[in-house]
């Protein structure tokens, strides 16, 4: 093949492959977003809906569901490709295989973490979080997501030619979500009782341009074991 | 005229309501009918390529 | 009788038949609803509790009627399917699913905006509204059930088992205000007894809940045609269409 694609058409072209396999297969999308939302349905349902608890106890549900959510929506990112060969491919490839992960995962936020940003807010509101909380909510959100993807695509790597890889992954990637969640709860805590965030907020930056500059090498490198 | 678009203050609750049953109405006549046209021009296309 | 029924649910008469109808049944619909809307809008009265905002009934009542309807139906369907494995019903459950759940989700959000000027909150967590919120659920579960098993003729009986389960909550919403305290107000259409609000209310609210009736067919039809043309792509009556 006389043909090339540069590193950024490669890029480029992975991208829109998922994304277009995504559009698809809309259904398999929509399920671990309902899952979200009936996640939340429960605690009211089991604490009583006294107003005041669920406001205050808003931020932790909706993160805690956001995490159980991110990890329900990890296997989609390259069970598909080890099923039928593409991984492999992907493995082989010319590029450098963590620009080629960076690819995959940053459509796998686009589809599973970007639309919490719609999603959750609305939540927000049933639970009576404090509206002034919700500008905080929307940007641990944005920030956090693509953490939770990046990272919990170390583990589906680690994890995706097994057989039991689902419960494993969860054990896996559980822990490492962890500081995400403290400091995005604690972040829209303070925001509702009127307090300064930026200490959370600059946190949370730190761990997703962490998780941007080494997680795809570390996905790349667990990928090579399991499938190389 | 402007009483009714006003709806007594309630304007930004009723018309919202009104303006999403009429999207959600359409959207329900609208993306079954592309459905189906799109199925017809499969029927067609494979009928033409078997005359061949 | 019984041969009208069993030729009807044969695809290709049910494809022909629902073909000749829509046309009658959209001007039907859209003549109901700009009766109803009339009505609601421009005749009635302004409400001397509520102001203006009241008017949202006339979309929300009947979507919520509506709700509950479809859910019915497809239990229904839910039976023809498990006892006579009949092919029009499945494609009836599947195609009324989306429509159910659509008027469900209006339901829902109509009933947000209404009780935030009204009663200070877009959402309470009572019995009326929580079980309409998992109707919305249970939609959207036969949705992605069906829609994630291959074959459909086995979806369909799984589907219509997921139905006839959830139809335990249709009596629930139904009598919920009635069973707790609820912040939702109490029936005040019911069957028997006189309606606690004068007719020029009532019956916009009655005209659009019938334009809602003759749409839920309308859509239904539309989308029975569009999956029945999938479903039997490979077969002969549609080649020979």
């Amino acid at each position: 093949m006389s043909h090339r694609l540069s590193l950024g058409q490669a890029f480029i072209f992975l991208l829109r492959r998922d994304l277009l396999l995504a559009l698809r297969n809309r259904a398999e999308y929509a399920m671990p977003l309902l899952f979200f939302v009936l996640v939340i349905t429960m605690f009211p349902l089991a604490l009583g809906a006294l107003p005041e608890l669920l406001a205050r106890i808003a931020p932790g549900i909706i993160w805690v569901a956001a995490l159980l959510a991110a990890m329900l929506s990890l296997d989609s990112i390259f069970r598909s490709d080890f099923d039928d060969g593409s991984l492999e491919q992907i493995l082989l490839s010319a590029h450098p295989v963590a620009i080629l992960v960076l690819a995959k995962v940053s459509a796998h936020w686009l589809v599973t973490g970007l639309p919490l940003l719609i999603v959750a807010p609305l939540l927000a509101e049933m639970l009576g979080m404090t509206a002034a909380a919700q500008p905080t909510l929307l940007l641990t959100i944005l920030i956090g997501t693509p953490i939770l993807s990046l990272i919990g695509a170390i583990g589906v790597a680690l994890t995706v030619g097994l057989r039991k890889g689902g419960i494993i992954l969860s054990l896996l990637v559980l822990p490492l979500y962890v500081p995400v969640l403290i400091f995005a709860s604690s972040a829209i805590d303070n925001a509702a009782m009127g307090f300064d965030v930026s200490a959370q907020i600059y946190m949370l930056l730190a761990f997703l341009l962490l998780s941007v500059s080494l997680s795809p090498w570390a996905t790349a490198a667990a990928l090579r074991m399991s499938a190389g | 005229m402007a009483e009714f678009f006003q709806m007594g203050g309630y304007a930004a609750f009723v018309w919202p309501s009104y303006a999403l049953c009429a999207l959600v109405l359409w959207l329900n006549w609208y993306l079954p009918r592309k459905q189906h046209e799109k199925e017809l021009r499969l029927l067609r296309r494979r009928r033409k390529a078997e005359k061949r | 009788m019984f041969l009208w029924f069993h030729k009807l649910g044969s695809p290709p008469h049910f494809y022909r038949i629902a073909g000749k109808w829509i046309p009658w049944l959209s001007g039907i619909f859209l003549a109901l609803l700009v009766a109803g809307l009339y009505g609601g809008l421009i005749l009635a009265p302004t409400d001397y509790q509520q102001g203006e905002s009241y008017r949202i009934i006339f979309v929300h009542v009947p979507a919520a009627w509506m709700s509950l309807f479809v859910y019915v139906v497809m239990a229904f369907c839910g039976v023809v399917i498990i006892v006579w494995r009949m092919k029009l019903a499945e494609v009836v459950l599947i195609s009324s699913a989306p429509i159910g759940a659509s008027f469900t989700f209006l339901a829902l959000v109509t009933g947000s905006l209404w009780g935030k000027p009204m009663w200070g909150t877009y959402w309470v967590w009572d019995a009326r509204l929580t079980s309409e919120l998992i109707l919305l659920f249970l939609y959207l579960g036969v949705i992605g059930l069906h829609n994630a098993i291959e074959d459909k003729r086995v979806a369909a009986r799984a589907v219509a088992i997921l139905a006839l389960v959830g139809v335990v909550n249709i009596p629930i919403i139904h009598y919920s205000v009635e069973w707790w305290h609820s912040l939702h107000q109490g029936a005040s259409l019911s069957k028997f007894d006189k309606p606690s609000m004068p007719p020029s209310m009532y019956v916009p609210i009655l005209l659009m809940a019938l334009a809602f009736q003759f749409y839920y067919a309308l859509a239904l039809f539309h989308k029975c045609r569009a999956e029945l043309l999938r479903r039997e792509r490979n077969s002969k009556w549609v080649e020979e269409l």
